[in-house]
C-alpha cells in the first residue's frame, strides 16, 4: 500500500516545475485530435481530462518503435562502425494507468533476464512512474483477470487516485517515489485514512489468468479452437504495436552504398514473415498458429518462464484490431472450453 | 436482418454453400465483426447495419478462410467492387462465390455471377463521397510546404503495423514488396522516410486497381486517412487511362494493360 498523501491537483503545477527543474522530462498523456498519446508537458494544463486509454503505450518512452544501434562506413577493405549509445533521460511518467505500470514488470523482466539490454535497461533505470487509478473502463478492459486492477499500485512509484475534483490520494510506493516526495515536500501532506475504493472503476473479472496459464499447454493442440478465434484475424501488427508488453524486435541494417545504420525496429508475431526462415520454411505459416503464439507467449510461456504474466489486461490490442479480435472476450472463452 | 439471416440458413441448409462469410455484433456498440456462419444455428448471429463496413472480400484470399470451401459473401458496395476487380486481375473466378448484397429496403439479392455484380453495380452512385471530395480538394488547395506538412505530421504516426495492408482487399501478394529483404527495398523502421516509402509505394501499387472501400483508412490505428492518397492516384489513373476499377471485369486495368494510344505526356 505504501505511504498515504494528500496531493491537491492545484498544487500538480507547481511539482511539475520542480521535477522540470531538477533536470526531469515529464512524459503525460496528451490529446491531440481524437487521440490521446504520451508526449512531452511543462505544465498541467497541457494533460488530456477524459479518456480511456492512449492509443500507444507507456512503452514508447523505454522502448521506442526504433532505434538506430550504430552507424557504419565502408573504408576500404574496412568498416568503421560507431556505436551509439541511445541518452536515457531522467523521465517522470506522469498519469500511467495501473494496466500499464504494471506493464514495466514484464519489459523488465525480458529486457533483464539473462544480460541488461543496452538500450532499455538504463531508459527503465531513469523512469519514474507517477500512476493514475482509473475511474472508468470500457468493454475492452480485463486488468482484474490479469491480476491487475484499476487502483493496482504494481508497476507505479507513486499512484495517484483522484479522491474528489481537487485532490489525490498519494500512495508513496518505492525509494523513486520517495525521491519525487523530497523534491517538494511540502506539497505532500499528511492523509486522514482515505480510501481510494469509492472512487475506481468497476471492471468485472472475465477469466482467472493464473488458471488458465495451467489449462493452455493442454489446449495447444486443440487447432479448431485456434482456427476459429483467428477466422477474422487478419494478420496485421496493429495488436503488438499498440501492446504495452511486447516486445519482440528486428534487427536491420539499413545500407547505403559506402554505409548505413543498423537499427532496430519492432515486430509482430502476428506476420507470416516473423518466423519464415532463410531455407523458406515456416513453422508458424498459417495465422492460427499465429494467434496461438501470441496466446501462449503471454498467458504460458512467459510465467513459466520469466514468472510474470505477458498481459495487463489494458485492452489496447483490442481497440486498436481492424477485425474487433477482443483479448479478454478470447481468453474467457479460452477459460471456459473443455480439454 | 431477418431476410438476410433466413437467406443465409436456406444456403447452408441446401448446401450451396458452406459458409456465409458476413457481419455480427462487435465488442461495442459502436462495431461490428466479421463473422463466419457455418451452420443453420449460426446464422441467427448474423446482423446487417451501417456498423458494418468492413471490406469482406479481403477475406476470400485468406487460405484459413479458402479452406472452409464455397463461400456466400454479404457484400457492401466495396465488396462488389473488389469481386469485379479480383475478376480482372484473375484472383477469383467466375461462380466461385456467391455475391449477397442487402438493399436499404432490407432485402437480400443474390448475385451468382460476376454479369449480375456488374449489372447491381451499374445502378449504384459513383465517385467520392462528399466528405472525401471536401477533405480532397482541402489538401489540393494547400500551398506545397502545408501540404507537405499535413502529410508528414499524418505519417509521423504511422507505426508499420500493416494494418492497411492486411485490411485491403487488393493487397493480396503473397510476398509484399516490403516483405522482400534482399535488397530490402522499403526501410523497415517506422521514421520519416520509412513511412514516406511504405505508404507511397502501397498507393501506388493501387493505382488504377483502388476499388475505394475505405477499409485501409478504418483499419488504421492510428486513425492516418491513407486513403486519401489511394484517391488521388485513382483521379490521375482514371484522367490519364480512363480507369474505373470496381464496375466491369474488363481485362484492361491501368497497370497491366498495353495500349497504343495511351498518352506520353508524363515521359520527359
Amino acid at each position: 500500500m505504501g505511504e498515504q498523501r494528500i496531493l491537491q491537483k492545484a498544487s500538480l503545477g507547481e511539482l511539475f516545475a520542480k521535477l522540470i527543474a531538477g533536470g526531469q522530462r515529464i512524459l503525460a498523456p496528451v490529446k491531440s485530435d481524437d487521440r490521446v498519446e504520451f508526449a512531452a508537458v511543462k505544465t498541467p494544463d497541457q494533460i488530456a481530462g477524459d479518456y480511456i486509454q492512449t492509443t500507444t503505450s507507456a512503452k514508447t518512452a523505454v522502448f521506442p518503435r526504433y532505434e538506430t544501434m550504430l552507424r557504419f562506413r565502408l573504408k576500404g577493405k574496412d568498416v568503421d562502425v560507431d556505436e551509439l549509445t541511445p541518452e536515457a533521460k531522467p523521465t517522470v511518467l506522469f498519469g500511467v494507468h495501473p494496466c500499464d505500470a504494471a506493464s514495466f514488470a514484464t519489459l523488465k523482466a525480458v529486457f533483464t533476464w539473462d544480460s541488461a539490454d543496452a538500450y532499455v535497461e538504463p531508459k527503465l533505470e531513469k523512469t519514474t512512474i507517477i500512476g493514475l487509478s482509473c475511474t472508468k473502463g470500457d468493454a475492452y478492459c480485463f486488468c482484474t483477470s490479469v491480476g491487475g486492477g484499476p487502483g493496482d499500485t504494481r508497476g507505479s512509484d507513486i499512484l495517484l487516485t483522484p479522491i474528489d475534483a481537487t485532490k489525490y490520494l498519494a500512495e508513496i510506493l518505492t525509494d523513486k517515489g520517495r525521491a519525487i516526495v523530497a523534491a517538494a515536500p511540502q506539497l505532500f501532506t499528511p492523509a486522514n485514512g482515505e480510501a481510494k475504493e469509492p472512487v475506481l472503476a468497476k471492471i468485472a473479472p472475465r477469466f482467472a489468468a493464473d488458471k488458465l496459464a495451467q489449462k493452455l499447454s493442454a489446449l495447444f493442440g486443440k487447432t479448431d479452437v485456434w482456427l476459429n478465434q483467428s477466422l477474422r484475424c487478419i494478420g496485421c501488427g496493429a495488436c503488438a504495436y499498440a501492446c504495452p508488453t511486447c516486445t519482440c524486435f528486428d534487427i536491420q541494417d539499413e545500407r547505403q552504398r559506402y554505409g548505413g545504420v543498423r537499427m532496430r525496429c519492432w515486430d509482430a508475431c502476428g506476420f507470416g514473415m516473423f518466423t519464415l526462415h532463410a531455407s523458406g520454411h515456416n513453422p508458424r505459416a498459417k495465422q492460427s498458429e499465429r494467434w496461438r503464439q501470441r496466446i501462449m507467449h503471454k498467458f504460458s510461456y512467459q510465467p513459466e518462464r520469466l514468472k510474470v504474466l505477458g498481459c495487463v489486461g489494458c485492452g489496447r490490442c483490442s481497440r486498436a484490431c481492424p477485425t474487433d479480435m477482443n483479448l479478454g472476450e478470447h481468453m474467457q472463452s479460452l477459460a471456459e472450453t473443455t480439454v | 436482418m431477418e431476410a438476410l439471416q433466413k437467406k443465409a440458413r436456406a444456403l447452408l441448409e441446401a448446401g450451396t454453400v458452406k459458409v456465409v462469410i458476413g457481419y455480427t455484433a462487435g465488442t461495442d456498440v459502436e462495431r461490428a465483426r466479421a463473422f463466419f456462419a457455418r451452420n443453420a444455428e449460426q446464422t441467427q448471429q448474423l446482423i446487417f447495419d451501417a456498423r458494418c463496413c468492413q471490406n469482406l472480400a479481403t477475406y476470400l484470399m485468406k487460405p484459413e478462410v479458402k479452406a472452409l470451401g464455397k463461400a456466400a459473401l454479404v457484400c457492401v458496395p466495396g465488396a462488389l467492387r473488389t469481386l469485379m476487380q479480383y475478376a480482372v486481375e484473375n484472383q477469383l473466378a467466375d461462380e466461385t462465390v456467391l455475391a449477397l448484397a442487402v438493399t436499404d429496403a432490407g432485402e437480400v439479392v443474390e448475385l451468382p455471377k460476376f454479369a449480375a455484380v456488374e449489372e447491381y453495380l451499374a445502378k449504384m452512385p459513383r465517385g467520392l463521397t462528399p466528405e472525401q471530395q471536401q477533405e480532397l480538394d482541402r489538401i489540393d488547395k494547400l500551398p506545397l510546404e502545408e501540404r507537405w506538412a499535413f502529410w508528414a505530421a499524418e505519417l509521423a504516426r504511422c507505426v508499420k503495423c500493416y494494418a492497411c495492408r492486411a485490411a485491403c482487399p487488393l493487397c493480396y501478394c503473397s510476398r509484399c514488396i516490403t516483405d522482400v529483404n534482399q535488397p530490402q527495398w522499403v526501410p523497415v523502421a517506422s521514421d520519416p522516410l520509412g513511412n514516406l516509402e511504405w505508404n507511397v509505394v502501397r498507393a501506388m501499387h493501387l493505382a488504377g486497381r483502388c476499388v475505394d472501400c475505405g477499409s485501409c483508412a478504418d483499419a488504421c490505428p492510428e486513425g492516418i486517412r491513407i486513403d486519401l492518397l489511394n484517391h488521388v492516384l485513382a483521379r490521375e489513373a482514371s484522367a490519364h487511362f480512363g480507369a474505373e476499377p470496381g464496375y466491369s471485369t474488363r481485362k484492361d486495368y491501368a497497370l497491366s494493360a498495353y495500349k497504343p494510344d495511351d498518352k506520353e505526356e508524363f515521359i520527359r
